[in-house]
């Protein structure tokens, strides 16, 4: 890739979109995932007794069970989230950019 | 090619003559005779031969050496990739964890988890749109090749090494369980099986190996799960109230897995960058055609890992309620010894033995099968991420400067796989005896500490220079092997030595930490002109990392 073209994509405002949309929702999703994994590791390290806690007073569930399970499909839930904006808006940015190089 | 169908004939009548063999010295540890397990073993030895026969007519050039050419899809490709991370030691080892603890399983289950949406939001498109055949192609894009290689592909052949150490040894003892085979035959079987493999299908066999395993892996956890669930009226409530009453309490809630939170945050650091620095993970994101088929892989791959925990965590219980206290499973020379109730082949048979509750002889024989394939398909993997290590990036952009030919550059890699598998083979053999808790956790904390950082800051970091990836990701790399040693595994329980010099169980909050700080130390006081040329060739390498300009032609030669 040569200067020119560097320059000439560098100053496409749809490149310019994709970067900034994406990297905002990129960072947002990732810190979303990190604040929730962190928050229950942290509470296994400092409270275990509050993941502990039954579900109802005759039940031996306790709440840490059903929180567990919704760590985990949440995690796919956000890649499911990021994949289909990325499917649709990120990449039509993409092929903008990319026939606007075609162009000339 | 009539040579090659000598060989898989060759194999398989040696596969049925091994286990014929292995009956007649049946050892007193070793398991009965389990038929069905090796008719079912037999069948998928077979069908993977015939796929391997198939792919090695399709391998001619390098790119479909490493890459299977690049036509998997992102589907394929998700259950490739879950199938690499649902090993024989995440099913059994998990299950098992559930088994004795509850919910501590759960745990470890949700943290090998969470690392795979931020892999996705993160590395796995500019992944695809910068590399070629190993993310040693994306972290020396704009750095020195030679340098940047060298210490990368250390890195990808540590992690490989280890891992394979982990896996042969844990494939011995298991076989030797299941099948009655004798630990060296099975390690012995387990590697030519791999090297086979590899060498002669390479990735789109290896791939496809890897895509069977994980449908039937899933499969038969999920006829074993439902069976489980099904005794219950599908409640989970009336499955842990039994479970509360055959263990007690203490399964409903978190135990001393994680106990200080320096201990947390550091084994969550592992887990999370371990998973975005392992090199045969890594590898699998340049099969796809572009970014779009990667981020679905992702996309996949969690999907199918997430359910895979939750059937282990059902599966584990169902073994304490299922397995725990039966006296068919009931280990009865251990319990002689020393109490409690065993159950044969310690806890990471829960789930095998769970298999046989719910579905007697046969479907115990599919379980184990099904064990065994994991491991096959797993190894072959690794080895040819590791053979990718050795033949792209030192063979091919080091030794011979970037003008290896595509030819000599297979033939290496081919070598380098028979040359791994030997190591693999004397490795498991040697390790046998040894205490091997340590191996995962190194590996781990080595791709989090060398592999990671480099990777994450070639890709978004202007400032990086090969001074400072060099000089950080040594520091990580030594950092973590240093701190493993001295940790209390190796320090204490390996070496005997009375107290930990350094007191936690995983390093890499510390050494990812140091291969970050190093890194942009001796980045930003890089003032050389090399290093100003680094800088400037930055934006050029952002535009195609974030647009795949420029890679789709990049990629077909």
């Amino acid at each position: 890739m040569n200067k020119e073209l560097v320059d000439k994509i560098k100053n496409n405002p749809d490149y310019q979109e994709l970067i900034s949309k994406r990297s905002s929702f990129s960072i947002k999703l990732t810190i979303v995932m990190l604040v929730v994994y962190f928050t229950f590791i942290l509470t296994i390290a400092f409270n275990p007794a509050a993941l502990g806690t039954p579900m109802s007073a005759d039940s031996v569930t306790t709440i840490g069970i059903p929180i567990g399970m919704v760590i985990i499909v949440f995690a796919f839930v956000l890649t499911g989230i990021y994949t289909k904006r990325a499917n649709s808006e990120f990449d039509n940015l993409t092929n903008k950019i990319k026939n606007s190089i075609k162009e000339n | 090619m009539n040579m090659m169908n000598r060989i898989f004939l060759f194999l398989i009548l040696g596969t049925i003559a091994v286990f014929a063999s292995g009956t007649i010295d049946g050892e007193i540890e070793k398991q009965a005779l389990n038929v069905s397990a090796i008719v079912m073993f037999v069948i998928f030895v077979g069908a993977t031969l015939g796929i391997t026969y198939w792919a090695a007519k399709r391998t001619k050039s390098a790119k479909d050496f490493y890459t299977a050419g690049g036509g998997i899809t992102g589907l394929q490709n998700g259950m490739a990739i879950a199938g690499d991370y649902m090993s024989a030691a995440s099913f059994l080892g998990i299950s098992g964890l559930v088994y004795l603890k509850g919910y501590d399983g759960l745990i470890y289950s949700i943290g090998f988890l969470v690392g795979w949406p931020i892999i996705l939001f993160i590395i796995a498109e500019p992944l695809r749109n910068l590399g070629k055949y190993t993310f040693a192609d994306v972290a020396s894009y704009r750095l020195k090749q030679t340098p940047i290689r060298t210490l990368a592909a250390s890195g990808s052949i540590a992690t490989v090494i280890l891992y394979l150490i982990a896996q042969m040894v844990g494939s011995g003892k298991l076989i030797q369980l299941l099948f009655g085979l004798q630990y060296e035959v099975a390690v012995v079987l387990v590697g030519v099986l791999m090297v086979l493999y590899v060498t002669f299908g390479g990735m789109l066999a290896t791939t496809w190996v890897q895509i069977i395993k994980a449908f039937l892996l899933l499969s038969g956890a999920t006829f074993m799960a439902i069976a489980v669930m099904a005794h219950y009226d599908f409640s989970f409530g009336s499955l842990f109230a039994e479970a509360v009453e055959m263990k007690g309490i203490e399964v409903m809630s978190p135990g001393g897995l994680v106990s200080d939170p320096i201990s947390a945050i550091s084994l969550a650091v592992a887990l999370m960058f371990g998973t975005a620095g392992l090199p045969h993970i890594l590898m699998r994101f340049f099969t796809v055609s572009d970014a779009k088929e990667a981020r679905k892989s992702v996309f996949f791959a969690t999907g199918f890992i997430g359910y895979f925990y939750i059937l282990t965590f059902i599966i584990g219980f169902g073994a304490i309620v299922m397995v725990f206290k039966n006296p068919h499973y009931l280990d009865l020379a251990k319990q002689a010894i020393s109490g409690g109730s065993p159950i044969l082949g310690g806890n990471n048979m829960a789930a095998i033995h769970l298999s046989h509750a719910v579905g007697g002889d046969f479907f115990l024989g599919f379980i184990s099968a099904v064990a065994f394939a994991t491991i096959l398909a797993v190894v072959s993997g690794l080895t040819l991420a590791g053979a990718s290590a050795i033949s792209h990036d030192l063979y091919a952009s080091v030794f011979k400067k970037g003008n290896a030919d595509s030819v000599s550059e297979m033939k290496v890699s081919k070598m380098a796989t028979v040359a791994l598998g030997i190591v693999a083979i004397i490795m498991g053999i040697a390790f046998e005896k040894q205490n091997i808790a340590f191996v995962v956790g190194l590996a781990f904390a080595i791709a989090a500490s060398a592999n990671f950082p480099i990777l994450l800051l070639s890709m978004y970091w202007k400032k990086l220079t090969t001074r400072g990836a060099v000089i950080g990701g040594s520091i990580g790399l030594a950092t973590a092997v240093m701190l493993v040693i001295l940790g209390p595994i190796v320090w204490v329980q390996i070496l005997g030595n009375a107290e930990a010099i350094f007191p936690y169980k995983y390093p890499a909050l510390f050494s990812v930490t140091a291969a970050f700080v190093g890194i942009w130390f001796f980045s930003i006081t890089d003032s050389s002109h090399d290093a100003e040329a680094e800088r400037e060739a930055f934006e050029a390498q952002y535009i195609r990392s974030q647009t795949g300009i420029g890679a789709e032609g990049a990629s077909e030669h």
